[in-house]
């Protein structure tokens, strides 16, 4: 076991899915003579050339429908969109074409693309510190990945490029320094399955992408207050693998989800929703969502760091459900 | 080079080929084929037994087939939504096009597309796409794909002129040009966007000066004359597939029927919808055929009755189909892995 950033775990990924097919090549703004704005596709054009790192122009929408059209003609674009805030300049391609190709042509078509984007923030004010998982994961025709750790990104990242399905990878900023363990061997993760990241038995953290991290750190100082949290990292967010949530529930009683996104209508709004149907009796207390202040990100450093949940905060809010 | 336009516009050659008593008489039937098919669609459409939009090509059909009489068989081929004349074009049974607008199982797309989503990949038939301009980007990325694998093919995309406002249009064409792929694009200019006339919409009426931007080659041609069409698309498309990257034509054609059913057609009058009709591609065949002794007004006749035979047994096809299975609308939507 090697100890690996975030980033260098992707990159790995990639060059191993381009060694092993031909067909893998990677389009987006800055991947190529760059080395990718945030570094992730550093040393790859050096290798492949201009033929299989493609830079292209900032045109989101191309981006994405290049990519699209590549992938239904024979080829596993992976398409890099600099951060999820452009996907909206890309929207109709994501929404109308890549989800939609497969089925409105009774199955004649497939679209076996990646689309890797981060999420993030820091002091980057309101239009370029978004997060917008829910929005597709909402899609019918999408799978969407939003991987926590090295570990999970590698393994992950690996699965959706030889996927036959468009998949939304979804990475986080802040975590690409972010070291964690990855094996040297070869290895690939199965996209659809939540995992528990820490066993407990008094509460439930459902949480994914960075807040893995936040709900980890909560957990640890619980404990030392003898609250058990079992952390369940739910790494796909479509299909959603509810059957280690539900499992969980059904031991501790008591769940909170907590999300990077705004509460209304986001992932911790559907995970609430489908606990509180199924497993209504198992329930002690209503379940309880923590996410980002519904306000547009501002730009002082001071204001952005109330906009989202601290470790501190998911312990107050959790010692709350034990008082 | 025509002059003063600041883009490289080839000279066409009209008719330089010839034309043969074949290819004629194909180009009719294909054509008269597509008016009589979306005639009989108009009147199920009328009778409740097509829904949705229903966007006719008439008027127009000397683009497609002119066109895809052009290209190879295995070019690829990505069109807007009024698409019902390039499958037809192409040689697909009208019987499993009839059959999707009446969203039966035996459709093209089983019935999940209906009108506007008609694809056939055995033919390399990409589909009709419903969202002005986004599915430019699609055939820039086909002719990634095709560059990539260095194949001998090429792709052809055609839209309207309402898509050369669109955004996807600039930064898709202009990936094309950056990366020289192998793309013809034509643009179907029949004067309106929906309702808009080109020059209420446009800031250039001549649509293929938009081509400039993009340094790409451009034509005008007149796509109501099958033979201009071919010639103009046989042209460019050898260009495109020898390494001469996308290249560009604006056919300026007339759609007589309305954007799509139930239009009121407020914004034109039916003295310049009668007056368009004067250049009508069919009749224009047809007549070049006569004087020029490629068929007889007794061939013609025969031609014309077996698609009145093709398209009852079309219509009867799509009556008699079964609907999709209740089961179908979970089918598709991801591959199973």
């Amino acid at each position: 076991m090697a100890q690996k950033s975030y980033r260098d775990a992707i990159r790995e990924a990639l060059r191993e899915e381009m060694h092993r097919d031909e067909r893998v090549l990677i389009l987006g703004e800055e991947v190529g003579v760059w080395g990718g704005t945030y570094a992730v596709t550093r040393g790859l054009h050096q290798e492949f050339g201009d033929r299989r790192v493609k830079d292209t122009p900032i045109a989101e929408s191309a981006i994405v429908g290049t990519a699209v059209g590549a992938a239904m003609g024979g080829l596993r674009p992976v398409a890099e969109v600099m951060t999820i805030n452009f996907t909206l300049v890309a929207m109709d391609q994501i929404v109308n074409n890549a989800a939609k190709i497969h089925y409105m042509f009774g199955g004649q078509a497939k679209v076996p693309l990646v689309i890797r984007t981060p999420a993030g923030w820091g002091q980057l004010a309101a239009t370029h510190s978004q997060t917008f998982e829910a929005w597709f994961a909402s899609l019918p025709g999408l799978i969407v990945v939003m991987p926590a750790t090295p570990y999970d990104a590698k393994g992950l990242l690996k699965t959706a490029i030889r996927s036959e399905n468009p998949v939304m990878f979804i990475e986080h900023a802040r975590l690409y320094g972010v070291r964690g363990e990855v094996t040297d061997e070869e290895y690939i993760l199965p996209i659809g399955v939540s995992d528990l990241k820490r066993a407990g038995q008094n509460i439930t953290i459902v949480t994914y992408s960075r807040m893995l991290h936040v709900a980890l750190t909560a957990a640890e100082q619980l404990s030392q207050d003898g609250i058990e949290c079992e952390v369940i990292d739910l790494r796909t967010l479509r299909p959603l693998d509810m059957a280690p949530v539900y499992e969980s529930v059904k031991k501790t009683h008591r769940m909170v989800v907590l999300e990077e996104d705004w509460v209304t209508c986001g992932m911790g709004a559907e995970i609430a929703a489908r606990v509180s149907h199924d497993l209504f009796d198992e329930l002690d207390m209503p379940v309880e969502r923590l996410g980002q202040v519904e306000v547009p990100m501002p730009y002082a450093k001071n204001l952005e760091a109330l906009m989202f949940p601290t470790q501190e905060q998911v312990v107050g809010k959790i010692k709350g459900m034990f008082a | 080079m025509a002059a003063g336009l600041g883009v490289n516009v080839p000279e066409s050659e009209k008719t330089k080929s010839g034309l043969t008593a074949v290819e004629a008489l194909d180009w009719f039937k294909k054509m008269s084929l597509i008016r009589r098919f979306e005639e009989r669609a108009e009147e199920a459409y009328g009778q409740g037994k097509i829904g949705g939009f229903l966007h006719l090509y008439i008027g127009e059909e000397a683009i497609a087939v002119g066109a895809l009489a052009a290209l190879h068989e295995d070019d690829d081929v990505v069109t807007h939504y009024r698409d019902h004349g390039y499958v037809l074009a192409r040689g697909v049974d009208p019987k499993r096009v009839m059959a999707e607008l009446y969203g039966k199982s035996t459709g093209l797309s089983k019935g999940k597309g209906g009108s506007m989503h008609m694809a056939d990949l055995k033919r390399r038939l990409w589909g009709g796409y419903a969202v002005v301009g986004g599915h430019i980007p699609l055939a820039v990325g086909l002719a990634l794909a095709v560059q990539y694998n260095k194949e001998p093919r090429i792709v052809a995309c055609f839209f309207g002129d309402g898509a050369t406002n669109t955004g996807a249009f600039y930064t898709g064409l202009n990936i094309a040009a950056v990366w020289k792929l192998p793309l013809v694009v034509i643009v179907e200019n029949n004067h309106y966007g929906m309702g808009t006339a080109v020059a209420r919409s446009s800031a250039l009426t001549d649509l293929y000066k938009k081509a400039c931007v993009f340094n790409m080659p451009a034509l005008q041609i007149d796509g109501n004359d099958v033979v201009e069409v071919r010639d103009a698309v046989r042209e460019v498309a050898d260009r495109a597939r020898s390494g001469g990257g996308p290249q560009f034509i604006e056919a300026v054609t007339y759609r007589y029927r309305g954007h799509s059913m139930g239009d009121p057609q407020r914004y034109r009058t039916k003295a310049e919808v009668e007056a368009a009709k004067g250049s009508d591609p069919i009749m224009r065949c047809q007549q070049r055929m006569l004087s020029r002794g490629l068929a007889t007004e007794a061939d013609l006749k025969q031609i014309v009755s077996q698609i009145e035979v093709e398209l009852d047994e079309a219509v009867r096809f799509a009556e008699t189909s079964p609907l999709p299975e209740p089961r179908d609308l979970y089918a598709d939507v991801l591959i199973a892995e």
